[in-house]
C-alpha cells in the first residue's frame, strides 16, 4: 500500500471513529435525567438570555437527528459552543490549555522511553542483582497509582526539600520544564515500569535468537551484537508498547494535572464535570479520543520503519 | 606427516544439571586436513550439531568440555576472548541448517553480507559491497546488486542459503562447518545449494566438516566419513561407505531405500543403546 | 461422504475428546499445597496471604475496627501513632486504621463489581462473535475498537458528567471501559478453542452451536478469563481510586482509600503525612498483590 493511500485510509478510519464518538458524546446529553435544557443550566436555572443561547447552541428546537448534524456542522467549522461557566467559546478555552497538556505528556513520554528502555536493557544484560533490583522496582512502580506518586513527590521534593516548585506551570521555556518535571515524573512512573519490564523480556528473548548465534560465530564484537542484533530487534515490541503507553498518558494527565494544579485539558475536564459545563466536557472528550487515535496511527507508521517485514496497513 | 588443520582428541561434552550430569559427547576424535572434507553422519540427536558447537566454542556455559580441540596447532579450548574472536572471524565459517532463522530479519541482505568486513576488518563500505556482489554472482545469485537492497523475508530459502554461503566465503575462512545446510530447503533447491558449496570449497581449497543425514551425498562430496551414534564416533575413514565394518553403519547403509529393487517394506533399524553398550564392553574385554 | 463415514469420524474424534479434557483437569494428583505453590511461586503465595489478610480485615471491619470510622474527635485531630490510635488520626480526629479497614471495603468491592460486569459482558460478546463469525463478529469487533479508542478513566468521568458523582456511576462507566480488554483476550482464546478437534467432534455428535459454545469452550477458556479478570482488577483499583481522589466518585464522609490520599495530601502540606502514607501504601499493596497473582495465573493459563 502506498504511503498516501495508507494515510487516506487512516484518516478515513479516524473520521469514522470521530463520527461515532461525537454521536455518543452528543447523545450523552439525552441520557441524563431531566430535559437537556434543565441539565445544562443546572439547578440554578438560567436567565431568559441564557435559555435562548443554550437553545440555539444545541438547536433544541429541532428534531434529535437534525440537532446532531447541526451540532456536528458547528463542530467542523471549529465552533465547539460556549462554556456556560467561563462565558467564552470552548475552542478558546481548549486552545489555551492544550499546550500545558501537550508539554506534560511529551516530557513524560521522553522520561518513559529513556528510563524504561535503559532500565530494562540494563536488567537483561547485566542480570544478577541489577536484574533483581530493576524487576522489584518495576513491580512496585506498576502498582503505584499516578496520584499516589504525585502526592509523594510534592510532599518530598517540593514541600519537604524545596527543590521543585509545588504548583503551576511557570513562565515558559526552561522554567516550564522545571515546573512540569515532577508532574511528568509522576505521570511516567507506572508506564516506565511497564516499559522496563517489556524491554527486559524482549532483550532476553532476542538474545536467544538463532541469528544472534550467527553474529557471534562470525566473531562480531559483543557490543556490536548487542546493538545491531539484540537491541535493534527488541525495538519492535518496545515501540508497540511505548505507543500504547503514550496514548494512555493522555488520560493519566487528567489526574496529574489535578494533583499539581496545572491548568491543562485534564483539570479543565474535571472542573467542567463538577460544574456541569457540558459543552466543555464534550469538547475535551473528543480531543482526548482524537489524540488517542492519532498517536496510534503514528505508531503504526513508525512500525514500518522498524520492522521491514511489515508494510503499511498490513497489520490492520 | 603434516599437522592436520583441525584435530579433535577425545572430546567430551558434559551437560551439568542441578543434580545430575549428562555426557552428550563421549570421546569424539577426528582430524580434518588442509583442503580435506569430512562427512559427519548419524541419526538426529546423536551429537552432530554439538560437535560443531564445540569446535566454534558456541556451547552453552552449562556444558563442560574436556579433551582437546586444536586448530592449526592452537588449542581452541584455551583461547582467550580476543583470540577466540579472531579465530571465529578468520579461521572458521559456519553454515546453519535454517537460513530463515539464522539471518537477522531486520537488516538488508547487503548489511548482513558486509557487516563483518566493514565493522571488524575496516574494509570500506563500497569495497565490501563490491566484494559481496562478486561473491553473490559466484554462488549463482542472479541480479546481485538488487539483492543487496532486499530483506531476508523477500528471498526464498534456497536463495537465502546461498547468501549465507556467500557471507561465509566473504570472510575467507580456512574451515567451513556446514550443519545440514540443505535439510530445511525444498528438494530442487537442495542439490543446487549443495553443488555450489562443493564447487566453491574445492575451488578455494577449503576444508569442510559436512553434517548430513544423507549418506550418499556425504560420500559423494567428502573424502572421508565419520559415523556418530549416541555422542560417539563409531567408525570413520575413507572405507566407510563401500566397506562398513561397524554393525550400526552396516544397518544404516542397509536402511537406504533402493531405487532399483522395490522393497516390500522399508527396513527398521534394530541397533539400539543396549547393543551399543554391549559391543563397547566386548571391545574393551 | 457416507453417513457411516461421518459416524466413524465422530466416534474416533470422541475418543480424542477426553484426552483434551484430561489435560485441562491436570493429570497429576499432588498435595493441594504443593500444587498451589507450584502455580503461584513463593512471591505469589506471599501476595495471596497478604491479600487474604486485607480482605478479611475489610470484610470484618465492623467487628475488627477499633473505632467508628466516621467518629470525629477534634481534640485528637492529626494525632500521631499511639497505643490508642495505632496509625494516628486524620484532620477530623478520626482513627486512620479504622478508616483504612472500612475504606478497603469500597476499594475492593467497587473494582470487583467493575470486573464482574465487564467480564460477563465481554465474555458473552466475545463468544457470540467467535461462534457466529461473519457480520456479527465484524460488528462486535468494530464496537470493541471504538471502545478501545476512549481511554478507560474517561468513561468513568463521562458517566459522572451525566449522572453526577457517585460510586455506582463510576463503576458503571469503568465497567464499559473494561469490556474490550476482556473481550479481546476471550475472543482469541475462543477462536483457538473453536479450531480444536473436540469442538468439531461435539458438533458432529449433534450438539447445538449454543450448547458447544457455552459448555465446552467456556469451560476451556475459563482459566484465561479468570487470569485476565484478576490482572485487570489491579487497573480497576487504580482507576477507581483515582476518580475518588478527584472527588468524582465516592463522596465524603464515606471512607475510601482514594479519598483518604486526597485528605491526607492536605494534611501532609500542613506537615502531617500519616494518613497519606498509610492510605497510599495500602493501595499500592492491594494492587501489587492482585497484579502478582494475576501475572502468575496468566502465565499458567498460557502454558496449559
Ligand atoms: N543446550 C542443550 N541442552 C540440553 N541438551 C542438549 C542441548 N543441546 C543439545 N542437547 C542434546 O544433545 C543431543 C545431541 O544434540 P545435537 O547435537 O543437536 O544432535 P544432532 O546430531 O541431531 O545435531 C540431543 O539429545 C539433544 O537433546
Ligand atoms: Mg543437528
Amino acid at each position: 500500500m502506498s504511503f498516501s493511500a495508507y494515510i487516506l485510509k487512516r484518516i478515513g478510519g479516524l473520521l469514522l471513529v470521530l463520527l461515532v464518538t461525537s454521536f455518543l458524546v452528543f447523545g450523552l446529553l439525552y441520557l441524563a435525567p431531566g430535559s437537556p435544557l434543565a441539565f445544562i443550566l443546572g439547578p440554578r436555572g438560567g436567565t431568559p438570555a441564557q435559555i435562548a443561547a443554550v437553545t440555539q447552541q444545541y438547536h433544541l428546537n429541532d428534531p434529535f437527528i437534525v440537532r446532531y448534524f447541526a451540532w456536528l456542522g458547528d463542530l467542523f467549522r471549529g465552533n465547539l459552543g460556549d462554556s456556560i461557566v467561563y462565558r467564552q467559546p470552548v475552542s478558546d478555552l481548549l486552545f489555551s490549555r492544550a499546550g500545558t497538556t501537550t508539554a506534560l505528556v511529551s516530557l513524560a513520554a521522553v522520561i518513559i522511553a529513556v528510563v524504561g528502555i535503559l532500565a530494562g536493557t540494563f536488567a537483561a544484560l547485566r542480570g544478577g542483582w541489577v536484574d533483581q533490583v530493576v524487576s522489584t522496582l518495576a513491580a512496585i512502580g506498576l502498582s503505584t497509582p499516578v496520584f499516589v506518586v504525585g502526592v509523594a513527590l510534592i510532599s518530598l521534593f517540593a514541600v519537604g526539600l524545596g527543590w521543585f516548585p509545588t504548583f503551576g506551570v511557570g513562565s515558559g521555556g526552561f522554567d516550564t520544564i522545571w515546573h512540569l518535571f515532577l508532574p511528568a515524573v509522576a505521570l511516567s512512573v507506572a508506564s516506565a515500569a511497564y516499559l522496563a519490564r517489556i524491554t527486559r523480556t524482549a532483550v532476553n528473548e532476542e538474545r536467544t535468537r538463532e541469528h544472534v548465534q550467527t553474529a557471534t560465530v562470525r566473531g562480531l564484537s559483543p557490543r556490536l551484537i548487542v546493538r545491531r542484533h539484540v537491541l535493534r530487534n527488541a525495538l519492535i515490541p518496545i515501540t508497540t508498547v511505548l505507543g500504547l503507553t503514550i496514548a494512555t498518558l493522555i488520560a493519566g494527565a487528567v489526574v496529574v494535572e489535578n494533583v499539581f494544579a496545572l491548568d491543562g485539558l485534564g483539570s479543565l475536564l474535571v472542573k467542567a464535570i463538577l460544574q456541569r459545563d457540558f459543552a466543555v466536557v464534550q469538547a475535551v472528550v473528543l480531543v482526548l479520543v482524537v489524540a488517542f487515535v492519532v498517536v496510534n496511527a503514528i505508531v503504526d507508521v513508525l512500525y514500518t520503519f522498524i520492522d521491514p517485514r511489515i508494510s503499511l496497513g498490513s497489520k490492520q | 606427516m603434516t599437522e592436520p588443520l583441525l584435530r579433535l582428541d577425545n572430546v567430551k561434552a558434559t551437560l551439568r544439571r542441578r543434580r545430575s550430569e549428562q555426557v552428550l559427547l563421549n570421546g569424539v576424535s577426528f582430524e580434518i586436513g588442509q583442503g580435506e572434507a569430512l562427512g559427519l553422519v548419524g541419526e538426529s540427536g546423536s551429537g552432530k550439531s554439538l560437535t560443531t558447537r564445540a569446535v566454534t566454542r558456541m556451547l552453552d556455559p552449562a556444558f563442560r568440555v574436556d579433551g582437546s580441540i586444536t586448530f592449526d596447532g592452537a588449542s581452541v579450548l584455551g583461547m582467550n576472548a580476543s583470540a577466540l574472536r579472531k579465530y571465529r572471524q578468520k579461521d572458521v565459517g559456519m553454515i546453519f541448517q535454517d537460513p530463515r532463522a539464522h539471518v537477522n530479519p531486520v537488516h538488508s541482505v547487503g548489511d548482513f553480507l558486509t557487516e563483518a568486513l566493514v565493522r571488524d576488518r575496516g574494509v570500506d563500505q563500497r569495497e565490501a559491497e563490491r566484494r559481496a556482489v562478486a561473491l553473490l554472482d559466484e554462488v549463482g545469485v542472479r541480479n546481485p546488486e538488487a539483492r543487496l537492497r532486499q530483506y531476508p523475508h523477500e528471498l526464498s530459502g534456497g536463495l537465502l542459503q546461498r547468501v549465507m554461503i556467500a557471507s561465509v566465503l566473504l570472510a575467507e575462512p580456512r574451515l567451513i562447518l556446514a550443519d545440514e545446510p540443505t535439510t530445511a530447503l525444498d528438494v530442487t533447491a537442495q542439490s543446487d545449494v549443495m553443488a555450489i558449496l562443493d564447487e566453491q570449497r574445492k575451488a578455494r581449497g577449503l576444508s569442510l566438516l559436512f553434517i548430513t543425514h544423507d549418506l550418499e551425498l556425504a560420500a559423494a562430496c567428502c573424502d572421508r566419513l565419520a559415523v556418530m551414534y549416541a555422542g560417539e564416533i563409531v567408525e570413520q575413514g575413507a572405507h566407510v561407505y563401500d566397506t562398513p565394518t561397524h554393525p550400526y553403519t552396516v544397518e544404516l547403509l542397509g536402511a537406504r531405500p533402493d531405487i532399483d529393487a522395490k522393497a516390500e517394506r522399508l527396513p527398521v533399524l534394530t541397533y539400539n543403546r543396549e547393543i551399543h553398550e554391549r559391543l563397547k564392553a566386548e571391545a574393551m574385554a | 461422504m457416507s453417513e457411516q463415514a461421518v459416524t466413524e469420524q465422530a466416534s474416533s474424534a470422541q475418543t480424542q475428546a477426553p484426552a483434551v479434557a484430561v489435560k485441562s483437569d491436570g493429570e497429576h494428583r499432588e498435595p493441594v499445597l504443593r500444587r498451589i505453590l507450584d502455580r503461584l511461586g513463593v512471591v505469589g503465595v506471599i501476595a495471596s496471604v497478604v491479600l487474604t489478610v486485607i480482605v478479611i480485615a475489610a470484610v470484618f471491619a465492623p467487628v475488627l475496627a477499633p473505632y467508628d470510622p466516621n467518629f470525629p474527635d477534634l481534640m485528637g485531630a492529626l494525632a500521631g501513632p499511639s497505643a490508642d490510635h495505632l496509625l494516628g488520626a486524620d484532620a477530623l480526629g478520626r482513627d486512620i486504621l479504622s478508616r483504612l479497614m472500612f475504606g478497603a471495603q469500597v476499594t475492593l468491592a467497587g473494582p470487583g463489581l467493575v470486573i464482574l460486569l465487564s467480564t460477563i459482558v465481554g465474555t458473552v460478546l466475545a463468544l457470540v462473535g467467535a461462534w457466529c463469525g461473519g457480520r456479527v463478529d465484524a460488528v462486535i469487533i468494530w464496537v470493541l475498537d471504538i471502545l478501545f479508542a476512549v481511554p478507560g478513566i474517561v468513561f468513568g468521568l463521562i458517566a459522572v458528567a451525566i449522572w453526577g458523582p457517585s460510586l455506582f456511576t463510576v463503576v458503571g462507566g469503568l465497567a464499559v471501559a473494561y469490556i474490550p480488554y476482556v473481550a479481546r483476550v476471550v475472543r482469541g482464546a475462543a477462536l483457538r478453542e473453536r479450531n480444536l478437534p473436540y469442538v468439531s467432534a461435539a458438533w458432529l455428535q449433534g450438539h447445538s452451536g449454543f450448547g458447544i459454545t457455552t459448555t465446552q469452550i467456556l469451560r476451556n477458556v475459563q482459566p484465561i478469563v479468570i487470569a485476565q479478570a484478576v490482572s485487570s482488577l489491579g487497573f480497576a483499583v487504580i482507576d477507581l481510586a483515582a476518580v475518588s481522589f478527584l472527588g468524582l466518585g465516592v463522596q465524603p464522609p464515606t471512607a475510601d482509600l482514594g479519598l483518604m490520599v486526597k485528605s491526607g495530601f492536605d494534611s501532609t502540606l500542613r506537615g502531617y503525612p500519616n494518613e497519606a502514607i498509610a492510605s497510599g501504601c495500602l493501595i499500592v499493596l492491594i494492587v501489587w498483590c492482585v497484579t502478582v497473582i494475576g501475572d502468575r495465573l496468566i502465565s499458567n493459563a498460557r502454558s496449559v
